[in-house]
């Protein structure tokens, strides 16, 4: 099972190390940096995770802010009464289950219908948590007191990247990723070999949903005090896609490659003119239309498709097809 | 019967916003994700001509409708054709037209927002009650169902009573077999998706007449313009505007029968039924 070729030994072990430089982080600096760091880590996991499911199907989830809200609410209801491991796992169930309802419901007919889904579906979750909240609590807001810090919260985002990464990976090298590998160039053979095209979608999707839970619940001690307009914050769905899309979603770490730019700059924006902040994600959106459509990797691998070109042309290698 | 009018009356704002949808999306196979943005425009340019040049809103709509006219033929032309004809595929085009008009939405709402601010506005406009039936209405939210009646109606003459409104529906149905009978593709999506947004900026400066506005709310617009397309069918005339009663009607009921603030719940009910047991829409017809 754990047979790994030598290339991918060695990307293993980079990745280690990284991962290992990356720890290290919070004993360098326990201010503003790292707080940034926690970002470029949540997004870096929330668009890895969208990556998982919107890469290969080219279906363009906006259900981002809904998994994370689920996510940010299990830890918020149950901060009390349960330990906060069992939570995030309770936020990974209850985001899955979502996932799996709204895949049912619309990933067995076009992509259009599931864009349109989701766009809507965090301002729905919002609204039916709001009037649950309203009727039975009598309060909107909720209380998240724990003893964990920003650089708690990183180490724990670190570990979810591995995880996720580690996941990403396993899923390509299975059936269910070949799958959608075939799903995503032909739908119509996809179906003609015999893949049930809905249900791999679907298990993808649950998937993807469940880490953006686990990401949101991760992320709950840090808001204190819970209330469903920041849990479901409609725009960490629109950047989640524009940093993915900026990355590029052909293969697994090229999301990264959007994540580190793009928080920074949005970091500083917001700080400096945030009124400017719709304007910024209005740019980016046509920026990766009309210039980047397959994003910064496209870029690296149109340069590198050059100079191996110009390498073989200098020393009179016929070009060898890839 | 409070219910029923009033929904009737919302329902008949939301037909205008999804017919100039479904134009744009049935015709020139755009999904313009911008227009609830093209929506609140209008309702600012009507608040704008009603205080600043005492413009009667009805009437505006005169003026604003073929500005937003020439300004969708403009998105068309600069923004949406390069994409058009990049394209090698219907699914690529839907993709590349959602991202971008998702960007145009942002900008959209990004330059509304630094003009007019996050605050909301309302004007008074024939605020006036009426009695019908016993009950006491705002003549404004009954002007504006006449007029929005008038507007369906005149289109619904012209896409089906005329020989360039055939043209059009020809187009919906199958771009290729349009251009073969001598029908210029190009230039008809660019006309309905001119259409579709004089249409909505109609809606617009009807909604603003009786509806508290903010720069923000755009994206739920069309949001529910979106699932009352689908609910009628992509193109379908008919369908949209029966579509637009009925989510009126529930979201009525649910706001005024359950809570005010699941008024998304309601329309999220409706779409899910579609969706389970008519994707093609109501009158849609089953395809293979």
């Amino acid at each position: 099972m754990s047979l790994m070729n030598e290339k991918e030994q060695r990307i293993a072990a980079i990745a280690l190390v990284l991962f290992g430089a990356a720890a290290m982080i919070p004993f360098a600096d326990d201010g503003y940096y790292l707080s940034l760091c926690v970002n470029i880590v949540m997004y870096a996991v929330l668009c890895t995770a969208w990556t998982l499911f919107s890469g290969p199907t080219h279906y363009i989830s906006l259900a981002t802010a809904a998994f994370f809200g689920v996510g940010t609410y299990s830890v918020g209801l149950g901060i009390d009464t349960l330990p906060f491991p069992l939570l995030v796992a309770i936020a990974a169930v209850a985001s899955g289950v979502l996932a799996g309802l709204v895949g049912l419901a619309t990933l067995r007919l076009s992509g259009v219908y599931f864009v349109i889904f989701t766009l809507g579906l965090a301002e729905l979750v919002r609204q039916v948590v709001t009037w649950l909240q309203v009727k039975f609590l009598g309060a909107v807001g909720l209380y998240v007191f724990t003893d964990l810090t920003e650089k708690h919260i990183f180490w724990m985002l670190l570990a979810l990247a591995a995880v996720v990464y580690i996941t990403g990976w396993l899923v390509n090298r299975s059936r269910l990723g070949f799958a959608m590998r075939i799903i995503g160039n032909d739908e119509t053979v996809a179906r003609h070999v015999g893949i049930d095209v809905a249900r791999a979608k679907v298990i993808l999707f649950m998937i993807s949903g469940a880490f953006i839970g686990i990401t949101g619940a991760i992320l709950a001690p840090r808001f204190a005090y819970v209330e469903p307009p920041s849990a479901f914050n409609p725009v960490i769905s629109f950047q989640v896609v524009i940093m993915a899309l900026l990355g590029g979603t052909g293969r697994l770490w090229a999301p990264l490659l959007g994540v580190i730019p793009f928080t920074i700059l949005f970091d500083r924006i917001s700080a400096s003119f945030p009124n400017h902040t719709s304007l910024l994600i209005g740019v980016a959106f046509m920026a990766i239309v009309y210039f980047l459509p397959r994003g910064v990797m496209g870029l690296i691998d149109d340069f590198r498709a050059r100079h191996a070109k110009s390498r073989h042309a200098a020393a009179g290698v016929p070009e060898a097809a890839e | 019967m409070d219910i029923l009018v009033t929904g009737t009356v919302l329902g008949g704002t939301y037909a205008l916003i999804a017919l100039g949808l479904t134009l744009q999306y049935g015709v020139a196979r755009i999904m313009n994700l911008a227009n609830g943005e093209n929506l609140v425009l209008a309702c600012f340019c009507a608040f704008w001509l009603y205080t600043a040049a005492s413009i009667n809103p009805v009437l505006g709509i005169l003026i604003i409708a073929p500005v937003a006219f020439a300004l969708n033929w403009a998105i068309y032309v600069f923004a949406m054709k390069p994409l058009v004809d990049r394209a090698k595929n219907r699914g690529q085009l839907e993709i590349d037209s959602i991202l971008a008009t998702f960007g145009l939405m942002f900008i959209m709402q990004g330059v509304m927002l630094l003009v007019f601010g996050g605050q909301y506005f309302s004007y008074n406009f024939l605020s006036e009650p009426v009695r019908i039936l016993g009950e006491n209405y705002g003549l404004n939210r009954i002007v504006s169902l006449g007029a929005a009646t008038l507007i369906a109606v005149v289109l619904y003459l012209f896409l089906y009573r005329t020989r360039f409104g055939t043209a059009v529906r020809a187009v919906s149905v199958s771009p290729q077999s349009a251009s073969l009978v001598a029908i210029d593709v190009p230039r008809m999506s660019a006309f309905a998706f001119a259409l579709g947004g004089g249409l909505t900026a109609a809606g617009g400066s009807l909604l603003s007449t009786y509806y508290t506005f903010n720069s923000s709310m755009g994206v739920i617009f069309t949001m529910k313009a979106l699932i009352i397309v689908i609910m009628g069918g992509v193109g379908d005339v008919r369908g949209a505007v029966l579509a637009a009663l009925l989510l009126g009607l529930a979201e009525t009921a649910v706001a005024s029968l359950i809570d005010p603030g699941l008024t998304l719940a309601a329309t999220y009910t409706l779409f899910i039924l579609v969706l389970l047991f008519r994707p093609q829409g109501i009158f849609g017809r089953q395809t293979a």
